[in-house]
């Protein structure tokens, strides 16, 4: 009874969020009411293959046309798609491990210019021959290449740094991301290899492999429609991936040994773990996840430069994986989701709105004090500044309020 | 053949001697006991056998092979795992997680195995649980599997330890104060316990104790230290009445004296 009311409810909810978004396509709030079905999906107390089919439904169906309809969409499920990933892997590092990392965006830098490099005519300043941008459907290559040198570099950075604990690890790891990037702003003399400061363009996208088949079914779409879905349905199925790979480690022997080294180091040893061994292997499948959307990025942006992989990058990842609750993987998808929305989405309508107010002129009347017109507003506090500040407060409220996070990791329920 | 055999160990903390040319051995079969005063240096043997320490002279042999330099971890893996005195428990993990990390060394699924959930993986994974549970009801933890460790009382915990250390399928088990901080009813069924171990579970218990009456009950050897040097070895009568151990426990003195009469 309950569970078909709570299925009847969610359906309903669904089909109205959505047709809402249908016919306000260009409404913030209509789009935020859809994306809050996704949220409602997984916590409703439903049959899992129906949450799986309403899940579908809307990713794969109701998502994708809307996106079509206004593509703005589309580029902010890509963006969360991308942060999901990095939180993903920056929650085996710090959720599961316990190892503060606040370098993690380094690796997301080497993914991004391994593929900016090749995939553009940037390569041919050090390899001779104008091969270069290699043909499209080397991509696929270098996602898997990237895979493999970002576990590479996760390794090589854990190396000699593993040994260090805490807030001793936190400040190496931060070092290392402010080389990262000091080299990519660098590397352009005396062999331009990143191009410097400028940054690489452009970056080739990934082969439109299946557009013989729209044609042949009749569907005639530009590239420049076709790509952003392309793009959305290449995160969907990288962050697909990269949650089962983080859910079959996580209960698995390896997961377990992780949690064991975060939760008492010497025990762990003790009980059998090689907990070196462990430790670079968590920092090796956490790199490898950011350096594969890292490509990603590249491809999608057409350009990137070093601006791309400041340290605040890595503090906005660390903020979604504490705020979503650390060492839990819906924890990490959530607090990326949501912070990625907050920051794309709500503070951006937000700050819209004030500036729209301050521009109409209107008159902020407070009793006893007397009224107060907007516009006279210096612009030192420009509504559009606010945004930092705003988040910060929520940062701040969610560690007195709620420091485990919005969906720490639970007790098995029992069965 | 001993299973486990110490000569001459040494370790120095600075100016200070925890353990002096200690000689030791645990036969199969056998419950053995360290005892001796605060500081004596027990917690620092079983350190110092368990890998955590190196000893600055010495050697160790378990099952006639040398454990110096060997890591932690290939210590457990060769059949030696332990308690904690200071319980150390994986507090934010659920007491099945607790023991099913204590089989990591016995659970050798492969990374593709766990990647691609394959037969193997599931087969391995439900055998393992089914052990686990089978461990978590010797410890007498059964219904309480899915718990976080830190909200088990302190007596659960302990027992979730001695668990946990048995997880690793260990021939030689090395227990530090198991029964500190129980009552004399909860000691005196952990002693029941140990006494089943030895032969189904492991080989030989070493076991650091407090509690005279656990020492006296169950152990087949005593071997007693004090300030890092071993001051008698025997059974445990003839230990009682060795003078030099009541001095180490009572000190010299008139008071001594008096009781010592």
């Amino acid at each position: 009874m309950n569970r078909s009311a709570a299925t009847l409810g969610l359906l309903s909810y669904i089909a109205l969020s959505s047709s809402i978004a249908f016919i306000f396509p260009h409404s913030v709030l209509a789009f935020l009411l859809f994306e809050f079905s996704l949220l409602l999906l997984c916590y409703m107390p439903v049959h899992s293959n129906l949450k799986i089919a309403a899940g579908g439904l809307v990713l794969l169906v109701l998502l994708p046309i809307l996106g079509f309809i206004n593509g703005y969409y589309l580029e902010i499920a890509v963006q969360i798609g991308i942060y999901v990933a990095l939180a993903l892997g920056l929650n085996i590092v710090v959720g599961f491990v316990g190892l503060l990392n606040l370098g993690f965006v380094a690796f997301y830098a080497i993914g991004a210019y391994l593929w900016a490099i090749f995939g553009s005519p940037q390569a041919n300043h050090f390899i001779a021959g104008g091969i270069f941008p290699l043909a499209p459907y080397w991509f696929f290559v270098f996602l898997v290449l990237s895979i493999v040198l970002g576990a590479a570099t996760g390794v090589l950075l854990g190396l000699p740094v593993l040994r260090l604990r805490g807030d001793y690890l936190a400040v190496v790891t931060l070092g290392f991301a402010e080389v990262v990037r000091a080299l990519v702003n660098n590397l352009d003399k005396p062999i331009n290899l990143t191009n410097g400061p400028k940054g690489i363009t452009p970056i080739e996208k990934p082969p439109l492999f299946f557009a013989p088949l729209l044609e042949w079914f009749g569907i005639h779409a530009t590239q420049a429609k076709l790509y952003p879905l392309y793009f959305y349905f290449l995160v969907l199925l990288i962050v697909f991936v990269i949650i089962v790979v983080a859910r079959r480690l996580e209960n698995s022997r390896i997961g377990r040994a992780w949690k064991a080294i975060r939760e008492d180091e010497v025990a762990a040893a003790a009980m059998g773990i090689p907990v070196v061994r462990m430790k670079l292997f968590g920092f090796a499948v956490g790199a490898s996840f950011a350096s594969a959307v890292g490509v990603l990025f590249a491809a999608k942006q057409v350009f990137i430069n070093p601006e791309s992989f400041t340290f605040m990058e890595s503090i906005g990842v660390l903020a979604m994986v504490i705020l979503g609750g650390m060492g839990s993987i819906p924890g990490a998808i959530l607090g990326a989701t949501g912070v990625t929305i907050l920051n794309l989405q709500l503070l951006k309508a937000l700050s819209l709105w004030l500036n729209g107010l301050r521009q109409s002129g209107a008159v902020l009347s407070i009793p006893f004090f007397g009224s107060y017109s907007l516009s006279q507003l210096p612009a030192q506090f420009e509504p559009a500044k606010y945004e930092r500040m705003v988040f910060g407060l929520i940062l701040i409220l969610m560690m007195i309020f709620r420091p485990q996070g919005i969906l720490p990791p639970r007790e098995e329920r029992k069965k | 053949m001993a299973l486990l055999e110490l000569k001459g160990i040494s370790k120095r903390f600075g100016g200070l001697q925890a353990l002096a040319r200690v000689n030791l051995e645990v036969e199969e079969g056998m419950i053995a006991s360290l005892i001796g005063p605060n500081g004596a240096g027990k917690t620092t043997l079983f350190n110092t056998l368990t890998g955590l320490y190196q000893p600055d002279e010495g050697e160790i042999r378990f099952q006639n092979r040398s454990l110096i330099g060997v890591k932690p971890d290939k210590i457990t893996s060769a059949g030696i795992s332990r308690t904690f005195q200071n319980i150390r428990l994986f507090g934010h993990m659920t007491v099945l997680e607790n023991v099913l990390v204590g089989m990591h060394s016995r659970l050798a699924t492969g990374l593709w195995d766990i990647l691609l959930s394959s037969q193997v993986f599931q087969s391995r994974e439900r055998q393992a649980r089914r052990r686990a549970g089978a461990l978590i009801e010797l410890a007498g933890l059964k219904g309480r599997e899915n718990e976080w460790a830190h909200r088990l009382s302190y007596g659960d915990q302990r027992r979730l330890e001695i668990a946990r250390a048995l997880a690793a399928e260990p021939k030689l088990l090395l227990l530090d104060e198991p029964t500190a901080g129980m009552n004399t009813s909860e000691a005196r069924s952990l002693m029941t316990l140990f006494r089943e171990l030895i032969g189904p579970y492991v080989r030989a218990i070493l076991l650091i104790e407090h509690n005279m009456r656990v020492v006296m009950g169950i152990s087949h050897r005593v071997h007693v230290l004090d300030y890092g040097e071993k001051i008698a070895e025997g059974e445990p009568d003839e230990v009682r009445r060795d003078p030099r151990v009541i001095e180490a426990y009572l000190g010299q003195g008139t008071w001594a004296e008096h009781v010592k009469s």
